[in-house]
């Protein structure tokens, strides 16, 4: 299918960084073998960090539960390979600073648990199916890693009637789901079907950018039969964030400062649909996931299906190494990713990818003055003033920020690319959502 | 290996469309017409350009100096000042009227405020109007074009505005040359200042910026836009008092303007809405002062009293965002 014919559907805003997806698209996902030992950080989503319940010494197998949840908005953690606990201590994080983690050394056997059962979808109910997300510790794997069960229970008065499925990946250089929507389309689509089921709906989308027609066309095909739409979109950054790609999909915008349940839709990343098909299915919890390795920084991208808390080094090494001398390591895409200190933090469930950059990758701007061009303003997905808000936080002025809508910034970095002067407006709107954010906490 | 790593919050990349690279466009951009002033009126168009334009950096640095700033010459942007306002100038302009401009350009056209990104008004415009009130013979001595090699020698003559207004005042009808022309008023062959004469020229550079997405469309069509449709209302009513709308878009500085002055980042409006309204704005100024005002052209009028409502239109153009509309409700 020519992706020009198909009816794109987008947003108002964006633009179009280079999309950098060659070095990989085009690899199939290779499992990625057994490190030295498995950091696996008790903080790996938002909300609570896990309490870890096994102690040093504690032989586990692939899958046992070595954290417990702490309270609702949070995710239990198991252990992503059989061996043995090492340590339970403080390890560098993706983060930035050493936080506590949980250290296997694998035995070799890579064992499944025993006690994990497989289940027929079609014999649970929905509140079990819930149930049994929240125990496989599932949570949202484009990178924002949202408790999935938390999203799954919308209070009694929000009537959900859309579930739309992100198979976007806007970000440049990520091709991970792209490979899991080929390799792994029959698995998805279940979890789709699981859904529903807990949602209680019928409607379901698959969004992905134009740019992976084969994708579509593969989906398309066993979509058709299970009554699941999937819908080509424009190739635009940020077309993947959360709220681009419902007003894309439904044309319904959510109100500034909800969430997506007010307009009746939940979203869900592809691959977070694969990892709950193998949790109904299989028993098995959220124990790996597919990252992309790349970059001119890397000799030979790949995709690899990763077992949380391999170390990035362990990655690197499966990928032919270091190509020259790293300038910049981001874990996730160049235009939301985190950049990383070393190579020591581990993979965690977020971990899209990992990006490395060269010095001559990245060109250096010295930032000049504002000359009003009103690019940031033609790209803002959320169609805020960026260098009006980002020349109210470097004078400190946060009230009038907040008044241009500060908050309602989705950091996707659309302003600081597009800047002609360089500023760093993205990074100046950040400084003041976090004093506007305190100044509401001590009121 | 930890030493040498950036850290630094996202996003990792740029665009790499730098704010010199913006104005380098731009001055790419006013070289057809450059190009073909020179051809036109020859070495004394040549000399404006480069007093003008050297002129401009020259003042840049001496007050980046002055004022202990990082000279900001790279930028590209009192260069491009330097080419726009020789463009405004008469080609038989004397050098020190030549020198004169471009320190006020920069001086109280721009640096006053605080340097590029600051300044209300476009600073070339400035000074044309400081000049042309100041110095009313020298900006008004226009020359009739005497191409390269043709032999020609340059004589004293007026615009075609400003022969138009002349025969309205004096016998109520339009003359003979607003009704025939047109070939010469697009190629460029009528009196005029260097820049303002040659519409093909002209449209060449607004189409690449254009092209390039240094403008948008927005501000020249409702510019021009705005003059055509009210032109064209006015000849309908009374064909032999006022010119046809095409008399209008060819001669004088409509092109320049809207298409190179108007468009100017720092002194026009940031958002689409905002920019149509100014577009408007100066096409209306223009269209009055030239049928009913005191000078025979009003573009640089027109456009700088615009830059003095841009800060209010921006206000009250604020885009609508994400989601805000149904927060309220």
């Amino acid at each position: 299918m020519n992706p020009k014919t198909m009816d794109l559907k987008t947003f108002k805003g964006g633009l179009h960084p280079p999309d950098g997806k060659e070095f990989s698209a085009d690899k199939a996902i290779e499992i990625c073998p057994l490190p030295e030992e498995l950091i696996i950080p008790l903080a790996q989503h938002i909300g609570a960090p896990a309490v870890a319940c096994v102690e040093v010494g504690a032989k586990v197998k692939k899958g046992s539960l070595i954290a417990n949840a702490r309270g609702f908005v949070s995710a239990p953690i198991h252990a992503s390979t059989s061996g043995e606990v090492i340590a339970i201590e403080p390890r560098p994080h993706p983060m930035g600073k050493a936080l506590p983690a949980i250290v296997i050394r694998p035995d070799g056997a890579d064992s499944w648990d025993e006690s994990l059962k497989s289940a027929n979808p079609g014999d649970l109910t929905a509140e079990e199916l819930k149930a049994c997300i929240q125990a496989a510790g599932i949570v949202g794997m484009g990178g924002a890693t949202f408790p999935t069960h938390v999203k799954l229970s919308p209070p009694a008065d929000k009537q959900i009637d859309t579930l739309i499925l992100n198979g976007v990946e806007c970000e440049p250089y990520l091709t991970a789901d792209h490979r899991m929507m080929l390799e792994n389309t029959e698995q998805i689509l279940d979890g789709i079907d699981i859904l529903r089921k807990v949602l209680g709906i019928e409607r379901a989308v698959i969004g992905i950018e134009a740019n992976k027609p084969d994708a579509i066309e593969t989906l398309r095909k066993e979509a058709a039969l299970r009554n699941i739409e999937v819908q080509a979109l424009e190739v635009k950054y940020p077309q993947g964030a959360e709220k681009q790609l419902i007003d894309a999909i439904t044309g319904r915008q959510v109100p500034s400062g909800t969430l997506p349940m007010e307009v009746g839709v939940v979203v869900q990343n592809v691959g977070t649909a694969a990892a709950i098909s193998a949790a109904v299915r299989l028993g098995r919890p959220l124990v790996e996931r597919v990252v992309t390795i790349t970059g001119p920084g890397i000799k030979d991208p790949k995709n690899l299906l990763v077992r949380i808390g391999t170390p990035l080094q362990f990655l690197v090494d499966q990928c032919g190494g270091l190509n020259g001398e790293p300038a910049k390591i981001i874990m996730g895409g160049p235009m939301m990713g985190q950049t990383q200190l070393s190579l020591e933090p581990p993979a965690i469930r977020g971990t899209s990818g990992l990006l490395i950059f060269r010095k001559e990758d990245l060109p250096r701007y010295e930032a000049g003055p504002c000359i009003r061009c009103g690019r940031c303003i033609g790209a803002c997905p959320i169609h805020l003033q960026p260098t009006t808000i980002a020349a109210y936080a470097r004078l400190d002025l946060f009230d009038e920020a907040a008044e241009y809508h500060a908050l309602d910034c989705i950091e996707c970095g659309c302003c600081t690319y597009i800047c002609p002067a360089t500023l760093p407006l993205v990074q100046s709107i950040r400084y003041a959502k976090a004093a506007i954010m305190a100044k509401k906490r001590t009121l | 290996m930890e030493n040498q790593l950036y850290l630094s919050s996202s996003p990792h990349i740029h665009s790499g469309e730098t704010t010199d690279k913006v104005m380098r466009k731009v001055i790419y951009a006013l070289l057809p017409a450059t190009a073909l002033s020179i051809y036109f009126f020859g070495l004394p168009a040549l000399s404006v350009l480069l007093i003008c334009t050297l002129g401009c950096m020259g003042f840049e640095a001496l007050s980046c100096k002055l004022m202990k700033k990082p000279i900001a010459l790279a930028d590209g942007s009192a260069a491009l000042t330097g080419i726009l306002l020789a463009l405004n100038m008469p080609p038989s302009s004397p050098w020190w009227l030549a020198l004169f401009g471009a320190a006020i350009a920069i001086l109280i056209g721009k640096q006053v405020y605080g340097g590029l990104g600051y300044n209300p008004f476009n600073p070339a415009l400035v000074a044309r109007v400081v000049l042309l009130i100041s110095f009313p013979v020298q900006m008004t001595s226009w020359t009739s074009p005497a191409p390269l090699g043709s032999g020609l020698d340059a004589i004293t003559t007026a615009t075609p505005l400003g022969e138009m207004q002349t025969a309205v005042m004096l016998t109520g009808k339009l003359p003979e040359l607003a009704h025939s022309g047109f070939l010469d008023y697009l190629t460029g062959n009528m009196a005029g200042s260097l820049g303002e004469v040659s519409a093909i020229a002209l449209l060449l550079g607004g189409l690449y910026l254009l092209w390039k997405r240094v403008i948008s469309w927005h501000i020249p069509v409702a510019f021009i836009g705005t003059v055509l449709v009210i032109g064209a209302i006015f000849w309908a009513v009374s064909p032999e008092k006022y010119p046809n709308p095409l008399f209008h878009l060819l001669t004088g500085g409509l092109l320049l303007g809207a298409l190179f002055m108007a468009t100017d980042m720092v002194t026009s409006p940031v958002t689409n809405k905002g920019m149509l309204i100014f577009g408007f704005g100066c096409g209306l100024l223009t269209v009055l002062i030239r049928l009913f005002g005191g000078y025979p052209e009003g573009v640089s009028f027109a456009i700088l009293l615009m830059n003095a409502a841009t800060p209010l239109i921006d206000r009250f153009c604020r885009p609508k965002i994400y989601g805000q509309a149904e927060a309220k409700a």
